[in-house]
């Protein structure tokens, strides 16, 4: 075993990959398959009793997330296992790097940006017409993969089933938080969001109620009072 | 090396009304400050927030001198808040800066009050690129520097965290003095329930609205019933609302890759959200850098410091331009004294 590997839970030869807000990201095997294993561990700053309800909470929704996201024809990794004694799961590793780094590079033509955004808002369109809205919608929690450029959505800790009356809130927030991400991670490529949503409303077949509602969230910012 | 330049801040944006002496080595010489206070379930007006500080700001100049020990020649600008606040009191402030300006021949330098927050911040503690969480009456934020501004990563979809725990407190019926949310964090030592309330993260976003109606109606009930006192209330409340600010701050860090953290506003004197976020920076190996109430709450050196550094690169401005604005954003205004 080489230094960094370490064990965790039961699982032999983890590598840590991403120290992230919520949990620690490694990469590691399963059965021959090359993985990954999420790991979500106690926050000492909250309550146990919070930590706890929030630890089991989004363990399960990454896994309903995923599995529901499949289902709407959106690819995510496979799930192999889920530990909810040491609040992990290991899924399939994706081969490729995520829209962020992709982006960062910029090794890309504009068709493939093109193609990259398009698809992007294609797919967030799929899920949120099935319902589903992810919650994290950056560009670190979509990997892309070359030369095909075909997409994998992760991270879906904070995703949830929209219920019919806050529909079109959700998905104007979800659509919100994707926007403020692109702006943040990607300050000197404006209008690369804009790109995705357009393709997001030839998509979606509940345009109107979802664009009105995110135009809405967004003046709320613009008016609220900024005092203290 | 040559001396000082002297700077004279003021700040009204909101209910304080605060008028700062800072030099350019950041050495604050004076710092007085007066907070309109109203009764217990009511709010400030901008009209009686105007009228307060048009009262008190004329003798708060003369302390402010006083006690830096220096005359009108002594100092070399006056930085003045321009937005964003409150009209009334905005102006009121601005008004009193722009006839000094004249009287004593010096220039005026415009401070977005954000800004001043931060600058405060860093200044005070030595924290020299963190992410910054800006927690006030009005504005919720998770902040990194890049390229010229402070980028706003997080912020609240809907109300603001201190906005969020006034209307809490009076619904509590708690006192406004010396603030709700102080309140409300004595009043919090003495819970022992915790009591779920609603939690709502989106990403690095928060959104307080729907805990602040489940304070509104079912924990009025509980408190009917008696099966929770207001102190295990406040306790949950606050419990649930930091937690839902550190879990925003540790995601930008993630995301930035940034280890340390700087807590500014006039919640960021709250000792138990500085307690919980030290916890989340130690486990990442970053350090929590905070104030106190004399320099978390709106006050006149926030505004003198980052006045001084826009001096520095000749951001003056004619008195005809001195106006304020309600709306300005923190990543409006180019930082142009940062190089990193
Ligand atoms: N299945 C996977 N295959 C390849 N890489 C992955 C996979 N899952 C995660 N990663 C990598 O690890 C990083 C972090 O993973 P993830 O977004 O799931 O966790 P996180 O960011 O820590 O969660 P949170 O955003 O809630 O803090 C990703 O940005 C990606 O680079
Ligand atoms: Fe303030
Ligand atoms: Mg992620």
């Amino acid at each position: 075993m080489t230094e960094e590997e370490q064990v965790v839970g039961l699982v032999p030869k983890c590598k840590l990959v991403c120290q992230g807000a919520e949990g620690r990201v490694f990469e590691t095997r399963y059965f021959k398959r090359r993985a990954i294993l999420k790991q979500r561990f106690d926050k000492m700053y909250r309550h146990p009793i919070l930590n706890k309800k929030l630890t089991r909470q989004r363990l399960g929704m990454e896994v309903k997330g995923m599995m529901k996201a499949r289902k709407l024809g959106i690819r995510t990794p496979t799930v192999l296992l889920v530990d909810t004694e040491t609040n992990s799961i290991i899924m399939d590793r994706v081969e490729g790097i995520t829209v962020k780094d992709w982006l960062r590079k910029g090794k890309y033509t504009e068709e493939e940006l093109g193609r990259v955004l398009s698809a992007i808002g294609t797919q967030v369109a799929a899920m949120h017409d099935g319902s589903l809205v992810h919650g994290d919608l950056t560009t670190s929690n979509i990997i892309v993969r070359e030369p095909s450029l075909e997409l994998t959505f992760i991270d879906f800790g904070l995703s949830f089933n929209t219920v019919a009356q806050n529909g079109p809130e959700d998905k104007g927030v979800d659509l919100y938080v994707m926007e403020r991400a692109f702006l943040n991670a990607h300050a000197d490529k404006p209008g690369l969001f804009d790109k995705a949503l357009e393709a997001y409303s030839q998509k979606t077949n509940q345009w109107k109620s979802t664009f009105n509602r995110y135009s809405e969230v967004r003046m709320r910012g613009r008016k609220r009072s900024m005092v203290g | 090396m040559g001396k000082p330049t002297i700077c004279m801040g003021f700040e009204g944006s909101a209910n304080k009304i605060g008028v700062g002496i800072v030099t350019s080595d950041g050495d604050i010489l004076a710092n007085p400050r007066k907070t309109f206070i109203t009764p217990p379930g009511t709010g400030f007006l901008p009209r009686e927030t105007a009228l307060h500080h048009q009262q008190v700001i004329v003798p708060l100049v003369q302390e402010c001198l006083k006690e830096a020990n220096l005359t009108p020649k002594d100092i070399d600008c006056l930085a003045y808040t321009k937005g964003p606040g409150m009209g009334a009191p905005l102006v009121s402030t601005a008004v009193v800066m722009r006839t000094l300006a004249q009287i004593w021949k010096v220039p005026i330098v415009p401070v977005n009050h954000c800004v001043g927050h931060i600058e405060m911040g860093r200044l005070v503690t030595g924290a020299v690129d963190p992410i910054v969480l800006y927690v006030s009456g009005g504005n919720t934020q998770v902040i990194a520097y890049s390229e010229k501004r402070y980028r706003i990563f997080g912020e609240t979809i809907d109300i603001a965290v201190g906005n969020c725990l006034d209307r809490f407190a009076r619904v509590l019926g708690l006192s406004n003095d010396p603030s709700p949310g102080y309140n409300i964090e004595q009043l919090a030592k003495e819970g022992s329930q915790y009591i779920e309330m609603p939690y709502n993260v989106k990403g690095m976003d928060v959104s307080f609205s729907g805990i602040l109606s489940f304070a509104e109606d079912t924990a009025v009930k509980l408190l009917k019933k008696g099966t929770a006192t207001k102190a295990d209330l406040c306790y949950s409340f606050q419990e649930t609302v930091f937690a839902m600010l550190v879990e925003i701050t540790e995601r930008a860090m993630a995301h930035c890759n940034t280890q340390d953290v700087l807590i500014v506003g006039g919640v960021g004197c709250n000792k138990r959200l500085q307690a919980m976020m030290k916890i989340m920076a130690d486990e990442r190996g970053g350090k929590l850098y905070a104030t106190d109430e004399r320099y978390c709450i709106d006050n006149g050196a926030m505004i003198a410091w980052p006045g001084l550094l826009a001096f520095g690169q000749g951001d003056t401005i004619p008195v005809e331009e001195s106006t304020c604005t309600q709306r300005y954003r923190t990543d409006d205004p180019v930082i142009n004294w940062r190089d990193d």
